[in-house]
């Protein structure tokens, strides 16, 4: 905030003789840009205040007022606070300039925007939709706009109690009375354009990289169903011999709507619907969530479930970068062998989490104000043998069989560069942004929960390639593990929850932009409340999603082989990516 | 030197192959399909072979282990179950993917609702096993289930009715001793306190 | 005398050759073998797929049961573990899929999402359970099933196995197993067998929109 009360007198702002206004609405910050002062006060922010790190960029629909707000979160890559952009257009024709020059990374945040709330960007070279495929009708995420199975508007349904029969809603609703097709509409004559329209941006992009050679380029799709994608993910690569000279990498083949459900979901609703974003990390995303709304509702957890909540997120970080680690010999060709003993330690700390939350995966333990129940002086100790004894002593054998392993550095090193500048313009976060040597933490930069009161070092390495992304998370693992002795050494007792675990809690109307450091990079809850039970507004700024617009930078110039290893290095979760 | 990684690797799986021997030997012959032998191979000194074998050893789940929900009901003295739910539909409205339908049970004369439910069903094909219908019960009526071994050739009992739900007090107190006791407990507690404050009045 | 089925189990041994020879019916052999070697497809969709690959790791060792060798081809595959949301855009790819392993071939449905759609069932890309295209054999249900749950689901279907006969085995049948044909994405999900009725919708959606223009135009005059 201290930003932004010194900003308003900024000549910077001043210049623009108040076309730039605070949004001054209760709970919202930041300012409200017109659309045509945009791109040339964005550039300002960049080049004069060095805000050179473009956050998020989503959508809210102020059906109400008629307007579509799209709003920026921008950062300084240095630390500190946001700078709030806002931008209004009108519901019938909506447009806004494209930030895809000035942040590359705006890619597919912007093609998001179009996919799901209808906001054209004018200037995106490739504005194609991304989780949907092209023809699909209309564009979710506008209020008024119903999916086929529509039930009521929001949750708790109607129809559930006192008179509750229980029913398919597909039977209900059989031939989907909300879909709208178009006129003389003749399924038969139907053709899909996604297909060609993902082709010849591909062929576009190819043609200007290698224009003197005369071999042929190949086309080829690795995925959705390919052993190597981690998921459903889908890259589609233009080749020449085994070079890539172009690639494009397509998604959604996994999007579940988490954001639409998410807006009739009550608050609390949602919080088991976060655990299966990243679905490996189910206990950051709880953090990151509850955090969120506890900066909305103002709500100070207890001491000891911050200590709680940092353990368990910290034992996430563990078992990501653990699991990772592992899958990444798999895609170097070392055939599940080594991810079996990779497996075990997180077969160990999941032991724990089923223990405290009642499952391995979707843990569903954090509340708002605290967590839903105490641990045991039992699991106590069992982390603490898991955190003094066994993780240190697995991590030592990773790291001799492994750090120099001549198979390794050969396949790894030089592989997949991104640069400082770039890995910062394409707004890559978490070990990615790390490995190209900036050193960017938001435990550090702009310290959450009890971060601020632990000693560790940002890990953090210079070259940019996949060995390097290799040898960040092994650091971080212990940092992970050194943040995780001190969290167990100093655990006061006390309550674990502030007040009493409600089913209904009370969401002031505002504006939050809550983030924390997943394993998998920044992860940000960007919430809108008017006061009711449920959000107005919710937006997951996921961490694979954003990472994956440098692929093809990296991937240039590559092997095929290569793609593999480095899509492997980026560690993308496709529950998060296509959400 | 080209090749020596490969050694190296392989040398890691033929320790591990040792150690499972070297364990067995340890264990005298109790590592498997005994107590102490799972407990032994889940915790973090493990060595050697990690494997439980399932289905002849099951990996003995956590007291808050949960699955699907269910509904407890008490045995009251006439030998009559009782059901515990009073169909105050909190669990419905709490349950994130709404899968929860319930219909009060209502009096045949006068058309009033009673505090019972007439029906009760859970669609297992859209539960997230959250554990919030547990949670939030005020009268401990839905706990969660320890039941996984439910595979099944077709999903039209998937919506589970009412009588499908119900499971009995001990079933209940068997699988979450801790915390069945403790809801007893506090219980009692508030019933003697009703008692006391309805005395004094008196 | 009466013929027998030498492959019914009434089918006695003859007292002088009892100790002498070793009689099995040859659907006992060849589903035995058939069982120990369901190999599954190497295709996680979602969360589930993390569990499935849990359950092929270390603890749980599906290989125990003969299916650790996971295909990523269909054509090797006996077994489509469907782990996870079905998407929309995702169904051709699987119904491809499915038509291009080799018979005999499973279905198991994985979790509550491939079930029946799960927790996210409302949404606009999600299909209400796999089993709106394809046939399943098997349904585990659980979100997600933890690994022995899975392990559960794989042993149900080889008790399912051990049922069926070679003689009416719809493999060795004769005539093309018929295709599943795949749906294409239009404006929604579109099954092809749907088709007529989807045409109907449509046109008749249009009319309502043409009478509600109408009407409204009336009211402007």
């Amino acid at each position: 905030m201290s930003e932004q009360t010194t900003a308003a007198t900024d000549p910077l702002i001043a210049d623009y003789e108040g076309k730039i206004q605070r949004d001054n609405r209760t709970g919202f910050d930041g300012y409200v840009v017109p659309v045509e002062l945009l791109i040339s006060f964005v550039n300002r922010l960049k080049n004069e205040r060095g805000y050179d790190y473009l956050s998020s960029i989503t959508s809210v629909d102020y059906e109400q007022d008629g307007y579509f707000e799209v709003v920026y979160h921008l950062y300084r890559i240095l630390g500190g606070e946001s700078m709030t952009l806002k931008v209004r257009t009108g519901r019938e024709t909506p447009q806004v300039p494209s930030l895809y020059h000035i942040f590359p990374g705006a890619d597919l945040q912007e093609r998001e925007v179009w996919d799901l709330m209808g906001i054209k960007f004018e200037g995106h070279p490739d504005l194609r939709r991304v989780l949907l495929w092209e023809g699909f009708y209309g564009h979710p995420l506008q209020k008024d706009w119903k999916e086929p199975y529509f039930e009521e508007e929001i949750k708790p349904f109607k129809s559930r109690w006192p008179e509750g029969e229980p029913s398919y809603a597909e039977d209900k609703n059989p031939f989907a009375d909300n879909v709208q097709y178009p006129a003389d509409f003749d399924p038969t004559k139907w053709r899909e354009s996604s297909e060609s329209r993902l082709y010849s941006s591909l062929q576009q992009a190819g043609a200007s990289i290698l224009e003197s050679d005369e071999s042929d380029k190949i086309i080829i799709n690795l995925g959705p169903q390919h052993p190597s994608t981690h998921g459903v993910f889908r890259m589609v690569a233009n080749i020449e011999g085994e070079r890539i000279v172009g690639l494009k990498p397509a998604f959604g083949y996994l999007h579940r709507n988490h954001e639409k459900i998410g807006e009739r979901n009550t608050f609390i609703q949602n919080i088991p619907f976060t655990d299966r974003l990243d679905y490996i990390c189910s206990m950051s995303n709880n953090l990151g969530y509850v955090q969120a709304v506890e900066m909305l509702m103002g709500l100070q957890p207890p001491e000891r479930a911050e200590y709680i909540r940092v353990i368990m997120a910290e034992l996430t970080r563990v078992i990501n970068h653990v699991f990772w680690i592992g899958f990444l010999l798999n895609d170097l060709g070392a055939f599940f062998t080594p991810s079996l003993y990779a497996l075990e330690e997180r077969e160990l700390i999941l032991d724990v989490f089923e223990e405290v939350s009642g499952s391995r995966m979707m843990c569903n333990y954090m509340r708002f104000g605290g967590v839903v129940r105490d641990i045991s002086p039992e699991v106590l100790e069992k982390i603490r043998i898991l955190v003094n004894d066994r993780l240190p002593r697995k991590l030592e054998d990773f790291e001799r069989y492994l750090t120099n392993s001549e198979i390794i550095r050969a396949r790894c090193e030089g592989i997949g560069i991104l640069t400082q500048e770039e890995a910062i313009a394409y707004s890559a976060s978490g070990p990615v942004l790390r490995a190209s040597g900036v050193p960017y933490d938001i435990r550090r930069a702009e310290p959450y929960s009890i971060y601020d009161r632990f000693d560790f070092n940002v890990a953090y390495a210079t070259h940019g390639d996949v060995y390097d992304r290799y040898l960040v998370r092994v650091q971080e693992v212990k940092e992970s593990i050194k943040i995780l002795k001190q969290a167990i050494n100093d655990i006061p007792e006390g309550p674990y929850l502030a007040g009493k675990s409600q089913y209904q809690v009370r969401v002031p109307a505002g504006e939050a932009y809550g983030r924390i450091e997943s394993p998998k990079g920044e992860l940000g809850f960007y919430i809108v409340s008017n006061g009711k039970p449920n959000p107005w507004r919710y937006h997951v700024r996921a961490p694979s999603f954003i990472n994956l617009t440098g692929l093809e930078k990296m991937c240039l110039g590559e092997k095929v082989a290569d793609v593999v290893v480095i899509l492997g290095s980026i560690d993308i979760v496709l529950g998060e990516v296509d959400r | 030197m080209n090749g020596w990684e490969i050694i190296r690797g392989l040398g890691v799986t033929l320790g591990h192959f040792f150690d499972t021997y070297l364990e067995d030997i340890r264990w005298k012959g109790k590592r498997y399909r005994t107590k102490e032998g799972i407990e032994g191979r889940r915790n973090a000194s493990v060595r050697g072979a990690f494997t439980i074998q399932y289905p002849e050893e099951k990996l003995p789940v956590w007291e808050e282990f949960r699955y699907l929900p269910f509904l407890v009901y008490d045995i009251s003295a006439e030998g009559e179950r009782e059901i515990r739910c009073t169909a105050c539909g909190i669990c419905s409205k709490v349950c994130p993917p709404q899968c929860i339908w319930i219909t009060r049970k209502k009096d045949p004369e006068t058309g009033r609702p009673i505090t019972k439910p007439e029906v009760f069903a859970i669609d297992v094909d859209i539960c997230m096993n959250c554990g919030f219908c547990a949670e939030f019960c005020p009268f401990d009526a839905i706990k969660m289930d320890h039941e996984y071994e439910i595979a099944s050739r077709s999903r039209d009992g998937n919506i589970y009715q009412l009588e499908k739900l119900l499971k009995s007090k001990d079933y209940y107190h068997s699988i979450r001793p801790n915390n069945s006791s403790r809801e007893e407990k506090e219980k009692l507690e508030k019933e003697a306190e009703k008692l006391k404050k309805s005395e004094s009045t008196v | 005398m009466e013929k027998m089925n030498i492959n019914s189990p009434d089918n006695s041994i003859p007292v002088e050759l009892a100790g002498q020879v070793f009689i099995t019916p040859v659907d006992q052999i060849y589903n035995w073998s058939r069982r120990n070697s369901i190999w599954p497809m190497f295709f996680g969709l979602a969360c589930c797929a993390i569990e499935m690959i849990v359950t092929a790791a270390s603890r749980y060792d599906i290989s125990r049961f003969g299916s650790e060798v996971m295909r990523p081809s269909p054509r090797q595959a006996d077994l489509m573990i469907i782990s996870g949301t079905v998407t929309k855009k995702m169904v051709p790819q699987i119904v491809r899929l499915y038509n291009q392993m080799a018979e005999p071939k499973y279905v198991m449905a994985m979790g509550a999402c491939a079930s029946g759609g799960g927790p996210f069932k409302e949404g606009y890309s999600v299909v209400s359970g796999i089993d709106r295209y394809l046939p399943v054999d098997i349904y585990v249900p659980g979100c997600p099933p933890t690994p022995q749950a899975l392990l559960n689901g794989l042993i149900s279907l080889q008790k399912k196995i051990d049922k069926q006969m070679l003689k009416n085995a719809p493999w060795y049948k004769k005539g093309a197993i018929q295709e599943i044909p795949v749906p294409v994405l239009g404006p929604d999900l579109m099954d092809q067998r749907m088709y007529e009725k989807i045409k109907e919708h449509a046109s008749q959606q249009a009319r309502e929109s043409e009478q509600d223009q109408s009407a409204s135009s009336e009211v402007a005059a």
